[in-house]
């Protein structure tokens, strides 16, 4: 690996890192506009024209409020908990890849940071690091709601973690490798795994919005029962990091589920296309139509949020354990005969 | 080889602090720490599949049910049971039989052979699955058999009695 290499990764990871910040910025005014428009209300229009610095605005009052810890905290873990919980939504994106391989002026670009072998599971691993910032932040308030808060987040991220597993389980035994982008690869052009794998996409996007702690599983910050839930006490930029981290973490389920099932930058007609563009432009094509689909995977996240109540807990559990575990395992045995029987009879 | 001695010592060093800290809590936390180390370990043998799962299942969930089980348990100075003084005299006696066999085992100390591997990607996912799934097949079904019972039982303890009802 040369130097140029290393600079292009380096330069790499610093796009990703900014590109998944600004993101996080405009979902918040995104999920604004969204509200107005589905109460019909404006939503936010002084800031800018349309309100488009609102996100700045909001930042800037974040990093000015006070700071605040209270008496009785844990203060060394009082400040561990939003910093993990925002370093573990920023590290998920290492192994998404992000397009095709380009050639910029004779240097062949790899859009991924690293191509580990088993980068589904490192997604799933840094998935279920995520409650640690959550649980630590909670415990270390010392403030009873902030505690049901973080039990709350605890038991849900363990309950949909059992489902998320055994969903991509099922679509690993089609793809056969546990690489982000061999999985890409494998869905060229039209071949996207959502229609060899429907229910397990549904029972899928299910648990990322129980992971993501989105409405209608918003049950550990559930202002009706248990005031802010696990960030009670938090002021100033420690909430703006949890705030933060979850649209982080909406954004990367949003990339990841667009990769496993909906064919990343894959889109019908791509040879044609790059043909036409070149080895850079073609590429960066694909980048754009993966962003696309992103996008649209955070609107729905939203859409969800304006439409559907949020659950009661045991409501929640239930779902959990009776509902979507049993259709999971049933996925994964239709997936194996499924597969059996196509490759026995030689379709 | 200077990496798995800092390592290395990372892992002593959290474990003793996982059994010296007061506040369980912080001693889970250690725990924690501790895990981590061993799933770089993993990474530094090239068993990247046992690393990350190590990561996931020790780490991601079995850790965060010890968390969560003690943020339920009311765990406050008041409330802690005062042991007497022969469980505590056992616990010493215990600790120091324990170090004489731990010494003892010194006498016999040499540098061993570095083991070589016929395959250095044996850790990979691929490779795994093969030995797993050839060699080690009646050792594999028998342990998910005891895992599957394992969670029967726990299910059947969990059901309330339904006489009692």
């Amino acid at each position: 690996m040369g130097l140029a290499d290393i600079l292009i990764k380096f330069g790499l990871i610093l796009i990703i890192f900014v590109i998944s910040l600004v993101m996080a910025m405009y979902s918040t005014y995104a999920e604004r506009k969204i509200a107005a428009f589905f109460q019909d209300r404006i939503g936010p229009n002084r800031a800018g024209p349309w309100g488009i610095l609102q996100p700045l605005a909001d930042g800037g009052k974040m990093f000015l409020k006070e700071e605040i810890i209270p008496t009785n905290a844990t203060p060394f873990l009082f400040i561990v908990g939003p910093s993990l919980a925002i370093l573990t939504a920023c590290i998920g994106s290492a192994v998404i890849p992000w397009g095709q391989k380009m050639t910029i002026g004779g240097h062949i670009v790899d859009l991924q940071v690293t191509d580990i072998n088993v980068g589904v599971l490192y997604i799933f691993g840094v998935v279920s690091l995520g409650v640690y910032g959550v649980m630590i932040g909670g415990w270390a308030s010392n403030n009873k709601y902030s505690l049901l808060g973080a039990i709350r987040a605890a038991s849900q991220n363990i309950s949909y973690e059992i489902s998320m597993g055994l969903s991509i389980i099922a679509l690993l035994m089609l793809t056969g490798t546990l690489s982000l982008r061999e999985i890409a690869e494998q869905q060229h052009s039209w071949h996207w795994n959502v229609l060899r794998q429907p229910l397990g996409f549904i029972l899928f996007i299910v648990c990322a919005f129980a992971e993501t702690n989105r409405t209608p599983f918003d049950l550990p910050e559930c202002e009706t029962e248990l005031v802010g839930g696990y960030h009670t006490e938090y002021s100033s930029m420690k909430l703006g990091f949890y705030l933060f981290a979850e649209y982080i973490n909406m954004f990367i389920s949003s990339a990841v589920m667009a990769t496993l099932y909906w064919g990343g930058y894959n889109y019908p007609g791509m040879d044609w296309m790059n043909g036409l563009l070149g080895t850079t432009w073609g590429p960066l094509f694909g980048v754009a139509i993966f962003f696309i689909k992103i996008c649209l995977f955070i609107f729905f996240f939203m859409w969800v949020r304006w439409t559907i109540p949020r659950f009661r807990y045991d409501q929640l559990m239930d779902l959990g354990w009776k509902i979507l575990i049993p259709l999971a395992i049933a996925n994964i045995v239709l997936t194996g005969i499924g597969s059996t029987l196509l490759t026995h009879f030689g379709f | 080889m200077s990496t798995f001695y800092f390592i290395a010592f990372l892992s002593i060093f959290f474990s003793i602090l996982v059994i010296s800290a007061k506040n369980p809590v912080h001693s889970i936390l250690y725990l924690i720490l501790t895990f981590f180390t061993f799933t770089v370990h993993y990474i530094l043998m090239n068993a990247q599949f046992l690393a990350i799962v190590n990561f996931i299942v020790y780490m991601g969930a079995i850790l965060v049910l010890f968390l969560y089980t003690l943020m339920l348990i009311n765990l406050n100075k008041e409330s802690e049971p005062v042991k007497p003084f022969m469980v505590k005299f056992a616990g010493v006696f215990g600790g120091g039989i324990l170090i004489i066999a731990l010494v003892a085992s010194l006498k016999s100390i040499g540098i061993s052979d570095p083991v070589v591997l016929k395959n250095p990607d044996l850790g990979l996912v691929k490779n795994l699955g093969k030995v797993l799934f050839n060699e080690f097949l009646l050792p594999f079904e028998v342990s998910s058999i005891l895992l599957l019972s394992a969670m029967v039982g726990a299910v059947l303890l969990a059901t309330k009695d339904p006489k009692a009802a």
